[in-house]
């Protein structure tokens, strides 16, 4: 066989690697979780409202993680939406070209900052300010996780929908303005819907990347496995319950494979995320 | 009424871009000013004492290069090869198709999965246990799509012009690649590289199963020792041990430390990237 052709053959065969990993992802996750479903029926772990997994009998209730994995993603999403879209409006409508080229590389410099110290800050500042102003019993609470998640998702939110903002043709501002409308006309009733799926996608990873965060959730969200009634209660999400408790588990216990099922249902979820993005960015092009 | 509703309106997008700042502004602040004043070279280059409460991070901050640059070892060579084929010779759009599916999964999929995936599959599977190897692949996948896509972005922006030049002359595809294509390509695809190095170095939820350890009395003697790592060392600091009064300031420390690496690192490929698009 000629050369050339064996290299293209070995290339193709390396970037199928990346589907392997994610095959493989999939395979052990799933696989570790099998064992669990043989212990637990299904349903009973998708509706249990409760989870004590080292009481006797153990429960493994999914509902009261889900809802804290919901209830702070929500959170997340009502500081970082309105904020991030505002600050992409920004940068890509209203500020001079010299200020957006400094501040474009700057937000791209924040996204890089690591979740733990997020949750460290969350911590040691944030959590004690939050019980103070608002005279709750817990510092660590969901609302605190919201807060600071609020935050972490910003630039991924603002970065994204300033891109899809930006590729809007100047052409269609220009049209706009013509016909006498104000700046702040242009870019909410043409520019926006007109970068719709590119906002969407902004939307949608944002709320991904929220939902997937493990070290924030697990320092600052207080860690209480019960379905919250109120924001400044604490909570456990799906991320944070992996994290805490699979240092502790025996290996190959049942409570070892649940945690492997919580991974899987994670898995899912922001598999959902992530087609629900591709769609939106396929339906435009 | 018009002019009330664009003058509000633009406020609050100003406001918006105001508040992102300030907030990521005074974490970083309050970080700095608490750290900074317990870090000097003692801090930097000591083993922890008296059961964490005394000393320094040296193990960490060595843990961290080895496990971020072991990732980087092992996913680059993935990463430019896989992005060579995307770029220069895939034809089939069911290949390609395929891989952008792994690739846009693998980069949404949450960092606790990848610490339970390396733990089933690294530490367990394949027996490597709780070490630098098995913390070092975890995080090498984990980054594959940075580097696949920092690499496809500087192979596209090479210009055409080079590769009909070099084809014209005679060379084959390959030849091209290797001896054109890379070579321009090179200071983008090491920007990737770079981000994936600050990338891996603040990941904790992938490292807590499968490399990191709160303590160890020496540096790892091989790639089976499991290490410090400076972002699990600040969680580690803030949940266990007995002494929080004399934790915090260390975790104040390690904190300056893990932000100076990671910012460091990444203002740096930023800057490459900036200044390489302004050259083409």
């Amino acid at each position: 066989m000629k050369r050339e052709s064996i290299i293209e053959i070995l290339l193709c065969t390396v970037s199928l690697f990346s589907l392997v990993s994610l095959m493989g992802i999939v395979l052990s996750i799933f696989g570790e979780a099998i064992p669990f479903f043989r212990e637990v029926p299904f349903l009973d772990f998708i509706t249990g409202k409760r989870w004590y997994p080292t009481s006797e009998p153990p429960c493994f209730g999914l509902l009261p993680l889900l809802a804290g994995s919901i209830v702070v993603t929500i959170g997340a999403m009502l500081v970082s939406l309105p904020i991030g879209l505002g600050t992409a409006l920004y940068l890509s409508e209203f500020a001079k070209p010299g200020v957006r080229e400094i501040l474009k590389p700057f937000v791209e410099l924040l996204a890089g900052i690591p979740s733990v110290i997020y949750g460290f800050f969350g911590m040691v500042i944030l959590a004690p300010l939050v019980q103070k102003i608002f005279r709750v019993p817990v510092g660590l609470n969901a609302f605190t996780a919201s807060l600071l998640l609020g935050v972490m998702t910003l630039p991924t939110i603002a970065s994204i929908a300033e891109d899809a903002l930006n590729s809007v043709p100047v052409t269609l501002r220009e049209a706009s303005l013509a016909l006498g409308a104000t700046k702040w006309e242009t870019a909410t009733r043409i520019v926006l819907p007109a970068a719709k799926s590119g906002i969407l996608t902004s939307i949608v990873l944002g709320a991904g990347r929220a939902a997937g965060e493990t070290m924030t959730v697990l320092m600052v969200a207080g860690g209480a496995a019960v379905i919250p009634r109120s924001i400044f209660q604490p909570v456990r999400p799906i991320t944070a319950t992996i994290a805490a408790e699979m240092g502790e588990v025996a290996m190959g216990s049942v409570h070892y494979h649940a945690l492997f099922a919580l991974a899987a249902v994670l898995f899912l979820s922001t598999l959902c995320f992530n087609i629900l993005a591709e769609r939106i960015k396929g339906r435009e092009g | 009424m018009r002019k009330a509703v664009e003058i509000g309106g633009i406020a609050f997008c100003l406001i918006s871009v105001l508040f992102a700042l300030l907030s990521l502004f005074l974490i970083l602040f309050f970080i700095f000013i608490n750290g900074i004043k317990v870090i000097s070279p003692s801090f930097l280059f000591d083993f922890p004492r008296k059961a964490m409460t005394e000393g320094g991070i040296f193990p960490a901050i060595v843990g961290t290069f080895l496990l971020s640059l072991g990732a980087v070892f092992f996913s680059l060579p993935l990463g430019v090869m896989t992005a060579v084929y995307l770029t220069e010779y895939a034809t089939s759009r069911r290949i390609v198709k395929l891989i952008r599916i792994g690739i846009n999964n693998l980069a949404g999929t949450p960092s606790v999965v990848f610490g339970l995936f390396g733990l089933a599959v690294f530490v367990k599977l394949l027996g490597f246990g709780v070490s630098v190897l098995s913390g070092s692949l975890t995080l090498g996948i984990l980054i594959l799509p940075v580097i696949i896509r920092a690499s496809e972005e500087a192979i596209k922006s090479v210009p055409r012009e080079l590769r009909e030049a070099s084809l014209a002359l005679g060379a084959t595809r390959w030849q091209t690649v290797k001896n054109v294509v890379l070579p321009s390509a090179l200071p983008g695809i090491l920007t990737g590289a770079i981000l994936g190095v600050g990338r891996a170095a603040g990941e904790t939820a992938p490292i807590l199963f499968t490399a990191a350890t709160f303590y160890t009395a020496h540096l790892p003697r091989s790639l089976f020792d499991e290490v410090m790592a400076l972002p699990y060392h600040i969680y580690a600091l803030m949940t266990e041990g007995t002494f929080p009064e004399k934790q915090v300031p260390i975790a104040f420390g390690t904190a300056v430390v893990l932000l100076l690496l990671v910012l460091g690192i990444n203002s740096f490929a930023i800057w490459l990237r900036y200044r390489r698009r302004r050259a083409w």
